[in-house]
């Protein structure tokens, strides 16, 4: 397995313990990864709203670099795939788009000439590895542990950009939960928004929104939530308290990266997989699977 | 084949809170649509069933409910894709974000009051001289495609989030509607309707869950409509809000380092409201502590030429400041 590795600004600036568990989980199941470091922002949306035509540029340029390399390009953020994988559908269909866009771009190695495969590592795990060669790995079962998915917006909808999973009713996380172990919880929340784009300009709406998703998480049993979205986990992780206050009680649910669940089945310490960098602190979820 | 139809009833002279109620039916399920069965349920079984309907085509935007989790139109519903994917039971619900008058009706005048707050209406310019008549060419009618193709169902309204926790929020029928007016060269009232817009509970409260694009009937696309409705706010000058602020900094940030810094971008986009700044430090103590703060000022990627020509090629208006 071997992917061009778009790793997303959070991993690499807010949530750097999900590069250090991506990087852990890669190395245990011998994925090589080649960094795109020269990529850029892929915008997350925003720059979309500043210009269109710059936002797709530049994600064009970062599916030419996968793309001169010959490879699959690899993400570990859902807001990431969300827009490099809508990026892709248009420039796909449009060929005289992608030519006007590509024109723009000076280096002939970093154009875009369509039909890229751009993956998440969630989906990776499914599709690349396989469940069985996952369950095969898995050293220490999750055996009792209720872990909430929560997919978060942009690896879900719009599912004509995605084509993975059912956007109101997606099992891949489940099924990888599952796999190690671990028993996912259903709850209405898990394909919701959880207010990360608004977080700073209507800051009582986010966390009214997180508030609710991490209520109905908890409500149905939740020892856990695991999101494969770095966004997600700040909004639910590092602004928990705010949730908290806007739903007048405390919820106190850790919140997990999708390659830190993983990593913790297949046998790493916390520390190996950076769960000491949370806000909300990951103790009850190691106690109840006999860690630390 | 028998399906199992479980309806969500409630009504208010008679119910505290709605219930589940199920009803078996023989149906041809390769050609029977959801409404189909509803009819049959009301004519055959329970006259008190009480749902909208009426072109039975997608058409008049009726019959829009919840059907297995999803905001969609019962009449554009067939059952045999519905319990391939679900098993033999339909489970069916009332819109959301809207009050529920009985069963699976819910009362509209929400609705309709947010689609008239935004004027849908051509107005003409101001001034009596004004006389000369704007084209609309064939380009631009392209551009309204979407957004002229609405029905007006309400299935974006009841999948919002947005709405859920703010319901005074106008939302995604009524903000896509105004794009089509915002839009149209025809229309005089450009400069006052983004002023409203740009007000509380307008197009900065949209978080781009991206549920109305997934759920609309009719490919109206209004997430897309209402982040024109921003860049034509910014293009307009429009900038002094936090959510402008927000696509300024955060393009202005990716302009200067190639990537976004989380370590900036609070700062750059509130150092108008210090309030609201002060409120952040708490937690960028916490996580700074847990090595979440990025340095910030990071040196620009080694390809930062690259992607300033590309900023400079498809730019941004000169009238932002940060």
């Amino acid at each position: 397995m071997r992917y061009a590795f778009f790793p997303g600004c959070v991993a690499q600036g807010a949530c750097p313990e999900l590069y250090q568990s991506t990087m852990v989980v890669a190395r245990h199941f011998g994925i090589e990864l080649i960094e795109l470091r020269q990529a850029s922002c892929c915008g997350a949306g925003v720059l979309k709203e500043a210009s269109p035509a710059l936002a797709l540029s530049l994600n064009a340029r970062t599916l030419g670099m996968a793309q001169h390399r010959g490879l699959p390009l690899l993400t570990i953020c859902g807001t990431c795939q969300g827009v490099l994988s809508s990026v892709k559908r248009e420039l796909d269909e449009q060929s005289a788009l992608r030519e006007t866009i590509n024109a723009s771009i000076e280096q002939e190695d970093e154009r875009y000439r369509g039909g890229l495969e751009i993956k998440h590592l969630l989906w990776a795990m499914l599709e690349d590895l396989g469940l069985d060669r996952l369950k095969a790995a898995v050293a220490r079962p999750l055996t009792g542990l209720q872990v909430a998915p929560f997919y978060g917006c942009y690896i879900l909808r719009p599912s004509g950009d995605l084509k993975h999973d059912d956007p109101f009713h997606p099992d891949s996380l489940e099924a990888v939960i599952t796999a190690l172990g671990a028993t996912p919880i259903d709850y209405e929340g898990r394909i919701k928004c959880c207010g990360f784009p608004i977080l700073l300009e209507k800051a009582e709406m986010a966390a009214r929104m997180s508030g609710e998703n991490l209520v109905d998480a908890k409500t149905h049993g939740a020892d856990c939530l695991v999101t494969p979205c770095p966004l997600c986990h700040m909004s639910l992780d590092i602004y928990q308290q705010r949730a908290e206050q806007a739903m007048g009680r405390s919820i106190g649910l850790p919140i997990l990266h999708f390659p830190q669940l993983v990593g913790l089945a297949l046998g790493y310490s916390p520390k190996e997989l950076g769960m000491a960098r949370h806000l909300v602190s990951t103790s009850k979820v190691l106690q109840k699977i006999g860690v630390g | 084949m028998r399906i199992t139809f479980s309806l969500q009833r409630f009504d208010p002279e008679r119910d505290h809170a709605p219930h589940q109620e199920e009803f078996r039916l023989d149906v041809a399920w390769r050609s029977t649509t959801v409404l189909d069965a509803l009819i049959r349920i009301r004519q055959e079984v329970d006259p008190t069933v009480a749902f909208r309907h009426s072109c039975r085509s997608a058409i008049c935007g009726s019959c829009s409910m919840v059907i297995n989790g999803r905001h969609t139109l019962a009449c554009k519903t067939l059952i045999g894709p519905e319990i391939e994917r679900h098993g033999p039971t339909i489970t069916v619900a009332p819109m959301r974000n809207l009050p529920v008058l009985k069963d699976l009706a819910v009362r509209m005048e929400p609705f309709w009051q947010k689609v008239r707050a935004v004027t849908p209406w051509l107005e003409q310019a101001g001034g009596a001289s004004s006389t000369a008549q704007a084209v609309l060419t064939k380009e631009t009618r392209s551009h309204l495609h979407n957004v002229d193709a609405c029905i007006l169902c309400g299935a974006c309204v009841s999948s919002c989030s947005s709405l859920e926790v703010s319901p005074g929020f106008l939302g995604p029928a009524a903000l896509a509607k105004a794009y089509r007016f915002v839009a149209d060269p025809r229309d005089g009232a450009r400069s006052r309707r983004l002023t409203m817009l740009t007000q509380p509970d307008g197009v900065w409260d949209c978080t781009r869950c991206n549920m109305c694009v997934e759920v609309c009937p009719k490919d109206v696309q209004p997430m897309e409509a209402i982040v024109r409705l921003r860049r034509a706010a910014i293009t307009d000058g429009l900038t002094d809000t936090i959510g402008a602020r927000h696509i300024t900094s955060f393009t202005e940030i990716v302009r200067q380092e190639g990537r976004l810094n989380e370590g900036r971008l609070p700062a750059q986009m509130l150092w108008r409201h210090p309030a609201a700044l002060l409120a952040q430090l708490p937690l960028a103590i916490k996580m700074f502590v847990r090595g979440k703060v990025p340095l910030p000022w990071h040196p620009p990627l080694d390809s930062i030429r690259a992607i300033r020509r590309l900023f400079g090629r498809w730019g941004t208006p000169s009238s932002w400041t940060n």
